[in-house]
């Protein structure tokens, strides 16, 4: 795999959280604005590059009985390190994410690509997928956060673009992209679009209907 | 007294781990094809959250937290930065505890549980309810109320998922929504009843 795939790939073809199911806790959670998305990505993305970079230099002195454990320390100091340099210059936005923040270290991105491409490439290797696969869960932040926070509140990043009813505007938001419920829809809906546009990705299904007998015919 | 069994509703209903704080969403999502394991998953997750919760509320107040360490007269140090590194080792180790004890005097206990043990170390509802329990200053007791909460409506949410997943795999579903994608809309409905719980006052 040449290193521009190990880039490239994760950003759609193999996308974490689409395909793999990883990493969904905070992307469902902290999308309700535009901001809090970015710094989320941005954190993840870093500590995915710190983990992966640490781990692929100690990866051949790392007795794999107790991988997981160090593993998982790496992960958690480089999560506290965001965490306090974001508490230190961006109380604000560490207010609103609370506990997100430290919840990347049971991200399973971040220990997944532990897992999978530190544990076995260089570190050249290692920056770039950890670099394409925080990309890859960025986009998909952002675009969640954007369809929530501009239908649902006509802003973006705080600036105001639809002019709301109750403001003299024109634009009724609608309160329900807000709450929780509206960010499971909307992944949903993000991952038909995807596998409808490469299909596969398509899971089989354990079971189908048989076709009615002949229906057609008659 | 009705303090407790309000603060276990409210961890139940309304602050639900799964469907209010989409917390443990990659296990929950991944594991929810039939009923009969996630009601082992579910006992799990029950079981260490009711430990771990307390048990974490019990080192941050005497040894983290700012000034907690003045029974030792070590009142002016400061530890709750490494709150976040002790609380997934101690959740870590219980789990790896919690297995070994089952594994020698619950062995049936052990085979329904033990696959999924450890597996939820790197759960963020168990992480996440530690967390929540240090940035909402519980008191011991109101810790324990809250684990015993916080795992019970993980559990119902995820057998509800399964149980709706089951008998989904009967119906024909568009190609690209199979699996992954109706998983999250059902769950966004659930998610969405359990918003209206919300609207009753208890």
């Amino acid at each position: 795999m040449g290193s521009k795939d190990t880039f490239i790939k994760p950003l759609l073809k193999e996308n974490p959280v689409t395909l793999h199911v990883l990493g969904i806790c905070s992307a469902l959670a902290i999308t309700n604005s535009l901001t809090s998305s970015l710094i989320m990505s941005v954190s993840l993305t870093a500590v995915l590059v710190l983990t992966n970079v640490a781990i692929s230099l100690i990866r051949k002195h790392l007795p794999s009985s107790v991988r997981l454990i160090v593993q998982i320390t790496i992960i958690a100091s480089a999560v506290a390190i965001i965490d306090q340099v974001l508490t230190a210059y961006l109380p604000d936005a560490a207010k609103t994410l609370s506990v997100y923040i430290a919840l990347i270290v049971t991200n399973c991105i971040v220990l997944g690509r532990a897992e999978a491409c530190a544990m076995k490439h260089g570190v050249g290797t290692s920056i770039l997928d950890a670099l394409g696969n925080g990309l890859g869960y960025s986009i998909i932040l952002i675009i969640v956060a954007v369809i929530r926070e501009l239908f649902g509140n006509g802003s973006l990043m705080g600036h105001r673009i639809l002019e709301l009813v109750h403001e003299g505007g024109w634009y009724e938001p609608n309160a329900m992209l807000l709450l929780p419920p509206s960010a499971f829809f909307i992944i949903g809906f993000l991952v038909w679009g995807i596998r409808c546009w490469k299909p596969e990705q398509n899971e089989k299904a354990d079971f189908r209907p048989a076709p009615l007998p002949d229906s057609e015919k008659r | 007294m009705s303090h407790f069994i309000d603060m276990f509703f409210r961890a139940v209903f309304l602050e639900n781990l799964a469907l209010a704080y989409f917390l443990g969403m990659c296990t929950f999502l991944a594991v929810s094809k039939k009923v009969k394991t996630t009601i082992g998953l579910g006992v799990a997750v029950i079981v260490v959250e009711a430990i771990s919760v307390p048990l974490n509320n019990v080192i941050y107040n005497f040894v983290l937290r700012d000034g907690a360490l003045a029974w030792a007269n070590l009142g002016h140090l400061d530890f709750s930065y490494l709150g976040l590194l002790t609380q997934i080792a101690v959740i870590a180790a219980m789990i790896q505890i919690l297995e070994m004890v089952l594994n020698r005097f619950f062995p049936a206990l052990y085979n329904t549980l033990g696959i999924f043990l450890p597996l939820l170390t790197v759960n963020c509802a168990i992480l996440g309810a530690s967390l929540f329990m240090v940035q909402r200053d519980l008191s011991f007791m109101d810790s324990v109320a809250y684990g015993l909460g916080a795992g019970v409506g993980w559990a119902l949410a995820i057998v509800m998922l399964a149980g709706l997943r089951e008998k989904m795999k009967y119906s024909d579903i568009p190609a690209g929504l199979e699996g992954l994608g109706i998983a999250f809309i059902t769950t966004g409905l659930i998610s969405l009843a359990f918003m209206g719980i919300a609207g009753l006052s208890f």
